[in-house]
């Protein structure tokens, strides 16, 4: 009874959802150039099936790259910032500022600097737009780290790398997946965004723009949907690793 | 006998914007092998800074700590150390955490071995059939019992504590004093307790240092007379009940309320 209200409440409003856009599709009589309307998914999904799943396939690899990238620096960024005062006074305001610049500015200027390599570009640009979060979130959970914590092991004599393997790093984990279910979103936000405005034929965003040069809204709407999808796979896989590596952080329900 | 630790001639000042804040002024203690020695005194006069002394997590400016013939210059093996926040691992179970220190002390003892000897322990404080349990599952009590085993898993000479039940009810409280005196008939260990619980000190320690407020000096040392197997009832004896109150005046002299009437 309760996993069948778990999966029904969810299905449920997705399926009232879908109903509510076809309904404002039909009674505004909106043809399928101005907006596509549910029904017209299908056919768009099954005629460009080829294209979805190569082009769907590089905008993953892409992304996951990315946010590799991103957890790799963000960790280092966010242990210096952590450990070091000094560190995170002089990483901070670099951090904030660049992370305040819109990124879609910096497409071209990273088109430029490397110019066609589409696939280190999209990378990249996943990278720079995901890692903010990761070292901010990591630099504040190692910082606030209670000194007690460490006193329990360092009046055993333990090295700061036992500390750090033994307390700081399990205890930052809730706050470090925290991070990267935010992370998982941008990352998607940086590969399509090189994929719609920088073209170059790859990905599920140029399949996007074809799809806006041809007039063809179904396939467009089409793209969104495979993009919601590819982003509701990643963020529950980063929730899976989650409960595997930091379960013991949720509160047991009562 | 030997005297396990001891304290000569500690000053130590803390670094502050406002310029130096001295906390310990040439500060004297020495505590005999098995002794358990209470320490009180009027808030924040320093009694934290003397567990972290003698921990060796830090230095004093001046003056030198002892710990079993030996300066203490950086921290020892043989310390154990509990404090008001019980600071359990929430990721891991409630024996994982006993054996903690076993781990850095101890890493070629077989893990069979150090399970054996964290449950022996939570044996012995009542935690029994929670060794499985993480600590979000237990009450506060619970948890400082868990503590308090991780504190000596690992048989050190010294155990310091930082005020380990200030956090607790009054009944929790006297529990854990009766289960403190149990794990010290069975598992001889040095002590030193700093408390606010003038009840506390004298019901654990064999004596109790009263110290002056900022900067603090070794204002008065009382040996506890109670019988070795204590109760709680022995609190509500005439002698207890004479040194709760001598320990009060002393307290009220560190904080500097002689004029005072009560």
């Amino acid at each position: 009874m309760e996993t069948l209200k778990k999966i029904a409440v969810p299905v449920g409003s997705i399926i009232a959802f879908l109903l509510f856009w076809e309904f404002i599709v039909w009674v505004n009589d909106w043809p399928n150039y101005k907006m596509a309307s549910p029904s017209d998914l299908p056919p768009a999904f099954a005629r460009y099936s080829h294209l979805f799943i190569e082009m769907g396939w590089q905008t993953l690899w892409r992304t996951v790259a990315g946010l590799g990238l991103a957890v790799l620096v963000g960790t280092l960024l966010g242990m210096a910032m952590g450990f070091s005062a000094i560190a995170r006074d002089a990483l901070y305001p670099l951090l904030v500022g660049f992370n305040a610049i819109p990124k879609a500015t910096l497409v071209p200027v990273i088109a430029l600097l490397f110019i066609g390599q589409h696939d280190f570009n999209t990378v990249l640009m996943a990278f720079l737009i995901s890692f903010f979060p990761i070292a901010v979130s990591v630099g504040i959970g190692l910082s606030t780290l209670e000194p007690e914590y460490r006193d329990i092991l360092r009046s055993l004599g333990a090295s700061k790398v036992t500390i750090f393997r033994k307390i700081a790093l399990p205890k930052t984990l809730p706050e470090f997946f925290g991070a990267l279910k935010v992370s998982v979103t941008l990352a998607f936000i940086g590969t399509n965004l090189v994929e719609i405005v920088s073209p170059h034929g790859r990905g599920l965003g140029a399949l996007f723009k074809s799809g806006e040069t041809n007039g063809d809204y179904p396939l467009m709407f089409a793209v969104l949907i495979a993009l919601a999808v590819l982003g509701i796979v990643l963020y529950y896989a980063v929730v899976a690793l989650e409960k595997i590596f930091a379960g013991w952080a949720e509160r047991p329900q009562s | 006998m030997t005297n396990l630790i001891e304290i000569k001639g500690v000053t130590h000042a803390y670094r502050t914007k406002a310029g130096p804040l001295p906390v310990l002024d040439n500060l004297n203690v020495s505590v005999p092998e098995g002794e358990f020695c209470a320490v009180v005194g009027p808030s924040g006069c320093g009694k934290s800074t003397l567990t972290r002394l003698v921990a060796g997590l830090m230095k004093p400016d001046q003056g030198e700590v002892w710990l079993h013939g030996e300066r203490v210059t950086s921290p020892r093996k043989t310390v154990g150390m509990a404090f008001q926040n019980p600071v359990l691992l929430e990721w891991r179970t409630i024996i994982d955490n006993v054996i903690l220190p076993l781990e850095i002390v101890a890493p070629r003892m077989p893990q069979r071995d150090r399970e054996a000897r964290a449950m022996h322990l939570l044996e012995m404080v009542g935690l029994k059939g929670f060794e499985r349990k993480r600590p979000s599952e237990l009450s506060g009590g619970m948890r400082q019992r868990a503590s308090l085993c991780r504190s000596i898993v690992h048989k050190p000479d010294v155990l310091i504590m930082d005020e380990p039940f200030g956090a607790l009810d009054a009944f929790t409280r006297e529990d854990l004093w009766q289960t403190m005196r149990d794990l010290r008939a069975a598992e001889p260990f040095t002590c030193v307790l700093i408390t606010h619980d003038l009840r506390e000190s004298v019901f654990l320690g064999d004596q109790v240092i009263v110290l002056s407020g900022r900067p603090a000096r070794t204002q008065h040392v009382l040996d506890v007379t109670l019988p070795a197997d204590r109760r709680i009832d022995s609190l509500y004896t005439p002698e207890a009940t004479e040194m709760l109150h001598l320990l009060r005046e002393q307290i009220r002299i560190a904080q500097g309320r002689d004029g005072d009437l009560h």
